[in-house]
């Protein structure tokens, strides 16, 4: 494990060595260093942000460490002992909640299905098929507010990400970036290949935590019809 | 009681010192981007350092207040001023019921930050008060002020008007000015020569040696595509020694990534929480003060310091603040 400054107010912590390898064993690494960080409550850490296989830590240099000690290396200090502890502990089954997230694969929601279906050489029913029905993990939220990167696509629906990005990507699509894929909370630029979309609203700021999905959290994407997309709009 | 927009100039947003702790749901945090100006304009007009004021960019802004209230702005070359007198920046002044404000173009600089005592009781959403630009929320309805606004302003600490009142005024300035003062760097913050200290970033070692020895030696310009989240540089192409696809991990205000053009980004306070370009130095928190005063156009250079001295002055700064705090105390006395 490696610990990077990050400016003079932050540190990454690098969890894991290779995230590809295996993703979900990763995910549990970096969200059980997260717990154990949390944990920890090392004075003057103001935030904790997991991401893939890292977890940066935020702090107050004028209130970590006593006057005159150097705030990195003192933090250095405490986050490896937090995290010492918890490598005796069981890493085994981290309980992540499963949530389902119902798509409409319409082809009005879909402009890009064909994109997709092409690269991957299917159909586009066996396409919209294969995507909802894999298993998927919330590696970390971020780019915008409460976009939710998912592994776990399907690796022949990876397709690279658009030329030229959209202007405007409507707010609940569901797209493809590489071999990722996640959901648009909100209207925004993007250039995933989207191929459906969620009647669901995954950032709220009147809710809290203002997002649906957490990282480390299970996914699965439930096919719905237009009219189940309609009513449950309503 | 009300504070009223007359005009609300080029881009003028209610902020605080940001939003912390919704980085996890990918939340910038945002808040002034010279939250140290704003923590000072705050100390100012009695204000906790927590109080909402507003951010203007490039001035142009004309305000009227529905009772007498306490203002200090720092920040940018502005000019300010109540009815016919200038209120310098880092100092407070005394405005009348329906006495207009107006800030005026910077010569130099781009923003200010402006204090008004009780603060802007705009209601909080996530823990903070300032204007979320790109995701729309917090602040005035979420959005950049529009000529005509009006925000309610909360209960304000009588202090500082009865000192204002009874006296305790500059011996320069109109007579409305207060005799205490913000330091001159920490009011003043537009520099002609500027000057970004960092310290390196992560993967510094993915740069070739030109592309580190040219970071200090050459001067980078401000370009026009530049806002709140990121002020994006032409200069020397940095380029990599290597070409691996970095996976995406946090990023602070200050961060100094390279995309693949070679074209450097210095990360602002609205800048997105996550990140996969490579981090090549990082602006130290200090200087983001300078930062922040950047325009299209300017010439900007970097200096290496230790992480050490990056962090020994801003603990420099947060003592010297706290005796700051203290020293306008003895002013109401």
């Amino acid at each position: 494990m490696q610990i990077d400054p990050l400016g003079d107010s932050a540190l990454i912590v690098r969890v894991v060595d290779d995230f590809a390898r295996d993703p979900d064993a990763s995910v549990n690494a970096v969200l059980a260093a997260l717990r154990a960080l949390e944990e920890a409550a090392i004075p003057g850490v103001t935030e904790l942000a997991p991401a893939y296989s890292t977890v940066g830590v935020f702090f107050d240099p004028a209130r970590v460490a006593t006057p005159g000690a150097d705030p990195t290396a003192w933090l250095r200090t405490r986050i490896e002992s937090a995290l010492e502890v918890r490598s005796v502990e069981s890493e085994g089954d981290l309980e992540a909640p499963l949530i389902e997230i119902p798509v409409c694969y319409d082809r009005e929601f879909a402009p890009d299905l064909d994109d997709v279906a092409r690269v991957a050489g299917l159909a586009d029913s066996e396409v919209i098929h294969r995507h909802s029905n894999a298993a998927y993990r919330v590696n970390c939220v971020g780019f915008i507010a409460g976009f939710p990167f998912l592994s776990g696509l399907p690796p022949e629906l990876a397709t690279p990400r658009r030329a030229a990005p959209r202007k405007e990507v409507p707010a609940g699509s569901v797209g493809i970036g590489g071999a990722q894929t996640g959901i648009y909370p909100r209207s925004s630029p993007g250039g995933w290949n989207l191929i459906g979309r969620t009647p669901l609203c995954l950032f709220d700021v009147r809710r809290e935590p203002p997002t649906i999905l957490q990282a480390g959290d299970r996914v699965r994407f439930r096919q719905i019809s237009r009219e189940e997309f309609e009513s449950a709009r309503k | 009681m009300n504070v009223n927009i007359l005009s609300a100039g080029f881009v003028t947003s209610v902020q605080d010192l940001g939003r912390t702790g919704f980085r996890q749901s990918g939340i910038s945090i945002g808040g002034a981007l010279d939250s140290h100006a704003m923590r000072v304009a705050n100390a100012l007009v009695g204000n906790e350092d927590s109080a909402a004021g507003l951010e203007a960019t490039l001035g142009n802004l004309r305000l009227r207040f529905d009772d007498q209230r306490v203002v200090a702005w720092c920040g940018g070359a502005f000019t300010v001023r109540i009815g016919d007198g200038n209120l310098p920046s880092g100092h407070a002044g005394l405005i009348a019921k329906d006495e207009e404000l107006v800030m005026t173009a910077p010569k130099t600089g781009s923003r200010a930050w402006l204090a008004i005592s009780g603060g802007i009781d705009v209601p909080p959403i996530l823990g903070s008060r300032s204007t979320d630009l790109r995701g729309n929320f917090g602040g005035h309805e979420g959005r950049a002020l529009r000529d005509g606004d009006q925000m309610p302003l909360g209960a304000k600490e009588r202090r500082f008007e009865t000192a204002l009142l009874i006296g305790r005024r500059s011996q320069t300035a109109a007579s409305w000015v207060s005799e205490w003062s913000a330091p001159a760097p920490w009011a003043a913050t537009a520099h002609r020569d500027r000057f970004l200290r960092v310290v390196r970033g992560a993967d510094w070692n993915r740069f070739t040696t030109e592309a580190q020895t040219s970071l200090f030696s050459a001067p980078f310009t401000v370009l026009s595509d530049s806002d709140r989240m990121g002020v994006r540089l032409d200069g020397p192409k940095l380029d990599r020694v290597d070409s691996a696809d970095l996976l995406s991990e946090a990023v602070v205000p200050g961060t100094l990534q390279v995309p693949p053009s070679g074209k450097p980004i210095l990360l602002l306070g609205d800048c997105q929480t996550i990140g996969g370009y490579p981090k090549i130095a990082h602006v130290i928190t200090v200087d983001l003060s300078i930062a922040a005063q950047l325009w299209p156009g300017d010439l900007v250079r970097f200096h290496e310091v230790s992480l050490a001295e990056a962090q020994n002055l801003l603990r420099e700064r947060e003592e010297d603040f706290a005796r700051f705090r203290i020293g306008i105390d003895l002013h109401l006395e």
